[in-house]
């Protein structure tokens, strides 16, 4: 895994942290090195400070977002929605405010690395007739029309919990524990940052969804026509 | 002027619409642009007031040229007919009498001589009328169609019984075609043997066409004066108006936050001024707005920099302090004991550290509401569950009473959820070990969340002060869930911010109840809560509840409207003042 952070305390201690708990992390310090170490240690997750030295967190975030779908964890000292809210549109699937506890830091990320248990094989289809999108689970792929849709593991994830109840509705808490992980209710603007994503790459006019709707007060649900 | 006119417009626009109500529509059409435009206006009521005086000038001017060119004709009239008498008797008292043999030729020549006399009343006709018994036929002159024109029945009676002079207008059509106005003069000639009437009749046609030319040119003159006036009230108008026009597009860009927008300074006149004065005010306002922006943005960073400086340290510390916290059964006891008192003050810290940045984010003005429509009754349920495991150690279950179905609002979700925690938090930790009732209930524009404790309650007073910061009721009380001292002000801040209201009220040994009234929809104003604050199972004499609403937090002295006993069901406020602490998220007065 990668650890970028400016603060070298701070940095010693998740090594200390990250290494009792079984991670094997490599650190590095500012924004503009952090990709070039990425392309080299290739992590299985990333845990992202989102102010740094030369390039911004946000800068990074995408940057790795643009050539991987790697889980990226935020670290950020601000709650403020603007800041999280930018931080999850620019990619990241997570995020944890400082102070944190370790052992909410840990579970954050394992909840993140815990994947492809499931491997019995299972086809699903969502949107309305005409516009459906195929889903083929162990492979972890989308397809529309044949093409493949390009999805992170978080975003794959969220379309897979939507399709395979179509006719539920799923409140963001709901989302949030089945693909965040969380038990308790956390942040809801999680679930509405990344079905935004979502949309954008799958829904043919983002603006009016298909195939994930909005059931307003309540949360979301597949499109079925 | 234009006040009355208003006004006016105003009645007559009434009563059409008493008689015709579709009047109203078409009628909105004309007067809309006549209320919108000052220079329609100046250029209606310049136009309506000159045109009223033009035309009884006018009327007036016309009236007295026409009155003095009859006097002239007139007078010239009488002096003709005079001077035609004196002929007359002249020329008939030299015959012998009515027997003459000369008399037909001479009335005939008298008649003739009278139409050669140079005169300055125009052309004439004359009739020479004898008396009847002379038995010699009126003549009239040569012309025969003259003698078609009848001398006035009134005139001849006038002229023959009194025997004096005396004239008449009359009208007449000698020659078949419309009938013309004539002057007819009348006197009574006595020539010793018997007596003849003389009559004149003055075909008025030049006095009309004077007069036709004067009313022309008047009626030209004035509607040529009425339009010039107009345009010059219109010009003027404009002059006033487009600098009028231009500071209010000014102050429009200005007040659309366009800082640099000024007016054109053009002169050292009334507007030039206007335009100073209205350039120096928006210069006044840059420069404050740029001020308290400035220091805003500096109070700001210093918020967000604080908070990433403080928080990055206290991190690596907080990680530092769980690893020695799970390693301390290897300590000794001392170094075990610090290692739990470290993890413990560490919470405490962060906590309050959260507060106190929350607050200061307030106090910046750069708390955002991010509102979305959501259902409260799970959010309820979720704070009461979170808290389970402390109620049931301090035996104060908490009782959910919500409605069927959902309860949606747009609030935001994270700062509703973090009032409830602390109404519910305190509830727990004041409630001596008794239930906490949570009510939850909706009217069509309000949601309403009550928490009820039956603790010890508060003293009359305290349900202002409890919003202030770092406010405890017993400062020697243990504390079960180490509170900050700063939840309450923070949920007063945060129910501002969805322009709600939160509320105390307590009774010393009746326990305390905090009501949060929220807007359905984010923006709206509330004006009545669907839940009461003071619950219904509250004996309220022989203390009397003081249902006020919460006041900003530092120590002020705002009226106290207290409910009269007895009748707190439903201490709908009644004074608007006292809530604007708690309704309005803007205004703040601390």
């Amino acid at each position: 895994m990668l650890v970028v952070d400016d603060d070298p305390a701070l940095a010693e201690m998740l090594g200390i942290v990250l290494r009792s708990e079984g991670f094997m992390p490599s650190f590095v310090a500012d924004g503009e090195r952090a990709l070039s170490a990425f392309r080299d240690t290739r992590p299985d997750i990333v845990l992202l400070d989102l102010m740094l030295p030369g390039m911004s967190g946000i800068d990074v975030c995408r940057a790795i977002r643009a050539e991987s779908g790697v889980p990226i964890v935020m670290l950020t000292a601000k709650s403020d929605t603007v800041d999280v809210v930018l931080g999850l549109e620019s990619g990241a699937d997570d995020y944890v405010v400082k102070p944190f506890k370790p052992k909410e830091l840990v579970a954050r990320m394992r909840a993140r690395l815990r994947r492809g248990e499931d491997t019995a094989p299972e086809l699903l289809t969502i949107g309305p007739p005409g516009r459906q999108i195929n889903i083929d689970v162990p492979a972890h792929t989308a397809t529309r029309n044949g093409a493949e849709v390009k999805l992170t593991p978080l975003e794959f994830d969220l379309l897979v919990a939507l399709a395979r109840k179509p006719r539920q509705v799923f409140t963001r808490e709901v989302l949030l524990e089945q693909v965040w992980g969380y038990r308790h209710a956390a942040d809801t603007r999680l679930v509405n940052v990344h079905v935004q994503r979502l949309r954008a790459k799958i829904e043919p006019d983002p603006e009016r969804p298909e195939i994930i709707l909005t059931v307003r007060g309540v949360g979301y649900k597949a499109g079925t026509g | 002027m234009t006040s009355w006119v208003d006004a006016v417009a105003r009645r007559a626009r009434r009563a059409l619409h008493r008689l015709a109500p579709g009047w109203g529509r078409r009628a909105r059409r004309v007067v809309s642009p006549w209320r919108r435009s000052l220079s329609l206006r100046v250029v209606s009521i310049t136009l309506l007031v000159s045109s009223l005086l033009v035309a009884a000038f006018g009327y007036f001017v016309a009236k007295q040229i026409t009155a003095g060119l009859v006097v002239a004709k007139r007078e010239a009239a009488v002096r003709q007919v005079g001077s035609g008498a004196a002929t007359v008797q002249q020329q008939l008292s030299a015959l012998s009498g009515a027997q003459d043999p000369q008399l037909g030729a001479s009335v005939r020549d008298v008649v003739v001589n009278l139409y050669s006399v140079p005169t300055r009343a125009g052309t004439y006709e004359v009739k020479l009328v004898p008396d009847p018994r002379i038995g010699v036929a009126p003549y009239g002159g040569p012309a025969t169609d003259q003698t078609r024109i009848e001398v006035p029945a009134a005139l001849r009676d006038t002229v023959n019984h009194r025997g004096a002079l005396a004239y008449q207008f009359t009208t007449a059509n000698p020659d078949g075609g419309p009938k013309r106005p004539y002057l007819a003069v009348g006197e009574h000639v006595d020539v010793g043997w018997g007596v003849f009437d003389l009559y004149y009749l003055f075909p008025l046609d030049d006095e009309v066409a004077a007069a036709n030319l004067v009313r022309n040119t008047t009626i030209i003159a004035g509607v040529a004066l009425v339009l010039l006036l107009a345009l010059m009230a219109a010009i003027v108008a404009r002059m006033v108006v487009t600098p009028v026009r231009a500071a209010a597009r000014t102050a429009q860009r200005l007040s659309a936050g366009l800082l640099h927008e000024r007016m054109e300074v053009r002169g050292e006149d009334d507007l030039a001024r206007l335009a100073a004065s209205f350039n120096q005010m928006a210069s006044n306002l840059q420069n404050q707005i740029v001020r308290l922006e400035e220091l805003s943005r500096l109070q700001r960073r210093f918020t967000s920099d604080v908070s990433h400086e403080l928080r990055t340290p206290l991190t690596t510390v907080r990680m530092a302090a769980d690893m020695l916290y799970a390693g301390r059964d290897e300590f000794p006891p001392s170094s075990a004991r610090s290692a739990e008192l470290l993890a413990d003050e560490l919470d405490r810290f962060e906590a309050l550290l959260t507060d106190l940045l929350e607050i200061s984010r307030f106090d910046a003005g750069f708390a955002v509401l991010d509102a979305e429509a959501v259902d409260l009754a799970p959010i309820v349920q979720r704070v009461a569950d979170g808290f389970a495991v402390l109620a049931e150690r301090l035996h104060a279950p908490v009782r959910l009473h919500a409605p069927d179905g959902p309860v949606i609002a747009e609030v935001d979700p994270r700062r509703v959820e973090r009032v409830l925690r602390n109404l519910i938090g305190n509830a727990i930790e004041h409630g001596e070990h008794r239930p906490v009732e949570v009510h939850l209930a909706a009217d069509d524009r309000t949601v309403a969340i009550a928490v009820r404790d039956h603790g010890i309650g508060l003293k009359p007073g305290e349900e202002k002060l409890v919003f202030n910061r770092f406010w405890r009721a017993d400062p020697s009380r243990a504390r079960q869930t180490g509170g900050t001292g700063l939840g309450l002000s923070i949920s007063l801040e945060d129910a501002r911010l969805h322009g709600g209201w939160l509320e105390a009220w307590g009774a010393p040994g009746q326990g305390s109840q905090f009501r949060l009234t929220l807007p359905s929809r984010n923006g709206d104003r509330i004006v009545s809560s669907p839940l009461p604050l003071v619950p219904p199972d509250a004996d309220v004499l022989p203390v009397a509840p003081l249902a006020l609403p919460a006041g900003p937090s530092s120590g002020d002295d705002r009226p106290v409207s207290g409910s009269p006993p007895g009748a707190g069901r439903h201490p709908v406020p009644d004074s608007d003042q006292a809530h604007v602490a708690a309704t309005a998220g803007g205004d703040r007065d601390d």
